[in-house]
Parts: structure tokens; sequence; C-alpha cells
């Protein structure tokens, strides 16, 4: 017979006061897995914000693995109400702001910022109408996804940002079938689209970007969008510690451009690898992945879409340097972080 | 006692001027008949600067619902209204706001659901949430919805659950009528002004983080419903207190259920919403025959008045329950099973039968209230059988 766990009352535990993790906004003693990029992703984007916060949350790794009840990781005030809302509750407590300051309720000079946290899944799929309600109507939040390109809360299923020709649970690799069979929807671009203030993509394992990139988002009146890629070391099947090294080379491929667009119209690529790695050794290091080396016609469907996409930013990036001259716009200005 | 008039309203508008008077913080509005002219005339009273209101025109009612939750969480007074299917697609939030304890208003301006559409009345979509440990309270008319309104900020935040208050699409919706309008002061000392304070655990408090809406496991997600269900029974008497108060101010005192000419009543009809008044045309023309019937209103739906109920049926033969709404399981219509419930709570065995009417916006008339009475009564005397408990009041076969 398995001896029988006591379990705390709730007013044990609702009595007690000590906290740990320091000052972290995201404490240690959460349940995400080792070597998880989301905690990095999360410090550093909230660290980088010296002004006191709220958080949103979109159901998922995050989500699950942070406030369990009755415990919470937690240190700065924190929501999630489900898988497809985290933008729009944001909204809402963004807006109650705004109006209890009208009204006299909170202090004039009392600051916050509104950040809300979502994985793709929650992001570019089943959040996708909210996400982009919330940026037309133009909320002073900031939205951060961790995109580690599938549902890795469910176990591993395919999502709109998963790359061709990777195997999920939903798109496995069989004899009619070699994984995923469309290319991931770019969604950094569909958000640069909407002509919001700020939009961004970023990696974790180049925490000063990420932290400038915050600072620029939360400088900035209305809705921003980061999208930063989350390697994630149970489904795409790496050893943990080699998290950052996969970020690393997502970037050195050209697979994960770094780049931001100020109002949708100009657009600057931050890292430009002069000798860019070959995709193979990004794909060869995803056990989910690197059956496509076999399979030459997907490699050139997936090069195809680098290429494409990376010249593409690369004249996007011409061209608005030509459209700030033409406006009598300083483009390197439009780029710099005000000081804190 | 607070300063009246009356004025010509229908209760969109009468629902739109409360809304105006409580100065909500937060008003989450989508379009969905018969809802959607409401939130046109409150979106007037917005653009004129009458109210501070922050109205966010969402994207649908499932965030409709998130973005009420977020701005109640964060401590701020809140309401949306939809309909039909509107309700049906912010079920799922409608959960969540019961289990985080947060205070919002839900105006569910009654409507059919689809298939086949209809953008008429009947409670199908309320009945959807009956279940969702929202307070809900029914309107028979314009002046009770705009009373309900009032009372319903009140009720939710004294009891830290969410509330709806239902009022029947077009019928009472679109339909004007004299409605009595307390004056502005009255209502906002009432209610009281807005305040993060007003709730124990603001998110806008930062110096104060907390976490709303975490994951609880099979160890403590019983104990967290268990909370739940026991302070949603405390609502009774909370409702009870916020109705006192009201009738302080407004010389209108509501109790949760209306009884009609029950006292001596051998035979009751049981409703809900706008067809009461028909209800009681029917209950006066078969008293003028010398039948001894009666007629109950239900205004507060959940929780359910089981005590009530039960006392007013406590000498009775025969109960008709008439429902807004079919249930298709074998069974009856959801009124119908709560009132079979309540009796449980009587020694009194009354027999007991349940009509569907008034579905889509059938317009319901007192001839068939009235056969449905003769249909209880012939049924309790033996007189006729059934095969079923329920039956179709208004149908062509």
């Amino acid at each position: 017979m398995a001896k029988k766990r006591p379990i705390a009352l709730l007013s044990e535990l609702a009595s007690h006061k000590e906290t740990f993790g320091g000052d972290m906004p995201l404490a240690p003693g959460h349940r995400m897995c080792i070597g998880c990029g989301i905690p990095p992703i999360v410090n550093e984007v909230i660290l980088a914000i010296n002004e006191p916060v709220i958080i949103s949350n979109a159901t998922g790794c995050l989500e699950v693995t942070t406030g369990v009840y009755p415990v919470t990781a937690w240190n700065v005030p924190w929501i999630h109400v489900n898988f497809q809302s985290a933008a729009t509750v944001m909204a809402g407590v963004e807006a109650a702001y705004k109006v209890l300051k009208k009204k006299g309720v909170i202090p004039e000079d009392k600051k916050i910022h509104f950040v809300a946290f979502g994985g793709d899944g929650g992001t570019y799929d089943i959040g996708f109408q909210a996400l982009s309600a919330t940026a037309e109507r133009g909320h002073n939040v900031l939205y951060v996804c961790y995109n580690n390109e599938g549902y890795q809360n469910t176990g591993y299923q395919k999502s709109s940002a998963t790359p061709i020709g990777a195997y999920t649970k939903t798109t496995p690799v069989g004899k009619a079938k070699v994984g995923k069979q469309e290319p991931r929807k770019d969604l950094t671009m569909i958000m640069a689209a909407h002509g919001i203030p700020y939009v961004a993509q970023a990696s974790p394992h180049i925490f000063r970007d990420l932290t400038r990139k915050t600072k620029k988002a939360i400088s900035m009146d209305g809705f921003k969008f980061i999208n930063v890629l989350e390697p994630c070391t149970l489904s795409w099947r790496f050893s943990p510690e080699d998290t950052m090294r996969l970020a690393k080379l997502a970037v050195e491929t050209r697979y994960w451009p770094v780049y931001e667009v100020i109002d949708g119209k100009y657009w600057k690529v931050n890292i430009k690898p002069k000798k860019p790695k070959p995709i193979e050794e990004y794909i060869a290091a995803q056990p989910r992945w690197k059956h496509v080396l076999k399979y030459p016609e997907i490699l050139e469907k997936i090069q195809k879409e680098i290429d494409e996409k990376w010249n593409l930013l690369l004249h996007l990036e011409e061209m608005s340097k030509k459209l700030a001259e033409e406006e009598g716009v300083d483009y390197e200005e439009l780029f710099k972080v005000p000081e804190d | 006692m607070a300063q009246t008039k009356v004025i010509a309203l229908t209760g969109n508008q009468a629902a739109a001027e409360a809304m105006r008077q409580i100065n909500f913080d937060i008003a989450a509005v989508y379009p969905i008949s018969p809802q959607t002219e409401l939130m046109g005339f409150f979106a007037e009273y917005v653009a004129n600067g009458e109210v501070d209101t922050e109205m966010i025109a969402v994207d649908g009612e499932h965030s409709a619902m998130a973005t009420c939750i977020g701005a109640a969480a964060a401590g701020a007074r809140t309401i949306t209204a939809s309909a039909g299917p509107g309700i049906a697609y912010m079920v799922e939030n409608l959960y969540v706001a019961s289990g985080m304890r947060v205070p919002i208003v839900l105006l569910d301006v009654n409507r059919a659901l689809s298939a086949p559409l209809s953008i008429h009345c009947d409670h199908a979509d309320s009945m959807l949430t009956r279940d969702t440990s929202w307070i809900s309270i029914f309107s028979e008319n314009a002046q009770e919805a705009y009373h309900n309104i009032i009372m319903a900020v009140k009720i939710s935040e004294k009891a830290m659950f969410p509330i709806i208050v239902n009022y029947d699409g077009y019928i009472v919706s679109h339909s004007i009528e004299d409605v009595e309008i307390l004056d502005d002061e009255t209502v906002r000392n009432f209610v009281g002004p807005s305040d993060i304070h007003r709730i124990p655990y603001p998110l806008l408090d930062t110096d104060k983080p907390v976490t709303y809406g975490a994951t609880a496991q099979p160890d403590y997600y019983t104990e967290c419903k268990y909370q739940q269900h026991v302070d949603f029974l405390k609502v009774y008497d909370i409702v009870r207190e916020v109705f006192d108060e009201f009738a302080e101010i407004s010389g209108k005192r509501y109790d949760f259920i209306e009884e009609y000419k029950t006292e001596d009543a051998e035979y009751i009809g049981i409703s809900m919403g706008s067809s009461f008044g028909t209800l009681k045309d029917a209950v006066d023309r078969l008293r003028e025959q010398g039948r001894k019937v009666g007629a109950i209103k239900i205004r507060l739906y959940r929780p359910f008045p089981v005590k009530e109920i039960a006392q007013a049926l406590s000498k009775a033969k025969g109960v008709v329950v008439l429902d807004r709404a079919d249930s298709f399981d074998g069974i009856g219509g959801p009124l119908f099973k709560d009132i079979a419930t309540a009796l449980l709570a009587t020694e009194n065995n009354p027999y007991l039968h349940n009509f569907i009417y008034g579905l889509g916006g059938r317009e319901i008339h007192e001839e068939e209230f009235m056969r449905a009475f003769d249909r209880l009564e012939r049924l309790e005397k033996g007189i006729e059988t059934r095969e079923n408990f329920v039956e179709y009041l208004q149908v062509r076969e």
C-alpha cells in the first residue's frame, strides 16, 4: 500500500507569509522542464521594465507550471483566463487602469505596464482573433509570444508556427506524408501589417537584444508585439543544456531573423550573419525534424523559404531607409531606446 | 426616497439609462440582435461625454467576457451585454468569471439559439448559463430590467459573483413602455463610487501582487469548488438584503418570486419574463369562470428560490410549468425540472405538468395559457392522460 501523503489545509497554506526567489518576477520553484527556454524569456522581459507590471497569460506551458493552486511562482500581479484570451484580458486590465486614472481612483503619477505572454498555439492559432483585435484597438499592451513551434503543453501537436516537414503528433512521419505539409505562418509580418508602433523578433540567447527591445516597446504608446523563438527541449527532443545553442543556430542559419519594425513601415534587421550556417546543421540538432535531411525536395523548400524571407527583410530595410530619408525622418533615431 | 420621473422607453433604452446612471468603468460590447441597439444607445452617452466609461468594442462575445474578467479583476466596475448565440459563445468564460469570483454584470436580451437561426425571444440562451454559478435574475418588463440592473451591481459586488439580468428580446427590448426613472444621484449613491478596493484582491494594487486563474490539480480543485458552492448559497441573503435596500430608495419591493392570486389557488401556472402579464390575464379570465387558479413568476432564477417555491406550492393540487426553452431530454423543460426539485421541499405533492411555449419569438396569448390550465386540471382529475410530462403548447402538427 502506498503511503498516504498528508495534504495541507487551505487555511494553513494561506497563512504562509514567506516567499522565495528574491526579487525575480518569476521565482524559481515553478514546474517548467529543465532546459526550458520560457523562464529566461519571461524574466528578461519583465526585468527590463523598471516600473510595476501586470501580466496576463494564455493557457499553455508557462501558465500551467507557474500558478498551481495553492502556490504561485509569480511575484508580480498575474492573471490567466483561458487559451485564446491573453491579449484581450490585458486589454480589460489596461482599460480599467485608464478609466480609473481618469476618475481619480488611481493616482495620476502611477505608471503601470501591461504585458501578455502566450505560446504560439495561443497566439498564432486560437488567440489570433483576440490578438489582432486588441492590436487594432491600440491598447497600451506589450504582447510577447514564446514560440516553440507547436502545442507542447498538450504533448506536441502542430500549430501554424510549426515548420514544414516537422514531426508532430498530428503530423507524423509516414509512408504517405512526411511531417507537416505546410510552411510556418509568418505572424511577425502579419502583426507588422497592423501598423502598430512596434513589432520585433528576438531570440532568448541574445538577452541584451530582448532587453533592449522590451525597453523600446514599453517606451511607445499602443500595442506592441515581440515574437521570441523558444526551442523546446522536450518536443524538439534535444538535450536540456542545448536550448541556447539551438536558439543561436536558428539565428545563425537565418531561420529566425532577429529584426524590428516601427509603425509597420520602418524595418531593421538587427543581426546579419555574414556567413550563414547551413540549415542542415540546425535541423540535424532536432530529432523532431532531422528526418527531412533524407528528403532533398523538402530541404529545398525550407531553404527557399529562408532565403526569400531573408531577402525580403533586407529589401524592406533598404526601402525603410529611403522612405525615412524621403520623409525627413532620422532612420537610426527611430530605433533608439529612450533613457530610463 | 428618490426623485422620480416617468418616461416612455424601450427595454434597451431603459437598460442604457441604468448604465448611464451607474457610470460603469468598463463596457465591453459586441453587436448581436436584439441587444445591439442597447450598446448603440450607450455609445451615444460615451460619445457625448455623459459617462466616464471606457467602452471596448471587442472582436466577439468570448473576448467580451474575457475583457470583462480582466477589467473586473483589475478592480473596475464592468458590464457587457449579449443575446442568444453570443451568450453561447461566451459560456466558457462565464465559468471562468464565477470561478475567479469577480463581480460583472451581464445583460442577456433573451434570444433563441440556432438552428434554425432566429433572432427572436426565448430562454434557451439563458438556460446555457444556469449551471455557471452566475446569479441570474429575470425581468418582466422595461421597468424591472431598469431596476434589476441597478440592484445587480450591488448584489454582484456584495456576493463576489457575477450576475445576469435577463429581459426578453424584442418583447421587452424593443417595446415602448412607461418607465419610472430614479434620479442620478440616488442611483450613484446606491451603487457607490468606483474604487479598486470594492474587491479584496484587485490586480491594479501592484504593491500586493496576486495570482488570478491558477491551475488546480485533483488535490485542491474540489476544495476550490466547494468554497464556491458554499458561497453561492449565501447569495439568497445578499439578494434579499439588496432588495430591501432598494425598496428604501425606490419604494418598490421585490421578492425572489412574485405570486398572483395563489392564496386559495388549486391550480398554479409558473413562468418567467415577459409572459407573466399574459399569464395573469389568463388567471383573471379563469377566475371569472369561478376557477381557483393562480400564477407565479420567477424573478431570482439562480440561485433557485427552492424554499419560496415550495411554500407557494404547498397547497396546490396541480402545477403547470411554462418553459420558454426545451431541454430535449425526455424529462421536460429546464424550469420544469427546477420546480419538480423544489417540490421535494414540501410535504405537498401536486400534479405537475410542463408546457413548452414561445419559442423563437412565437407570440403567446392568454387563451393558450388558459388551455394549459384546462389540460392541467383534466390531467389532475384523471379525465385525460398523458404520455410525457412535457408537451408543446403552440404547435401546428
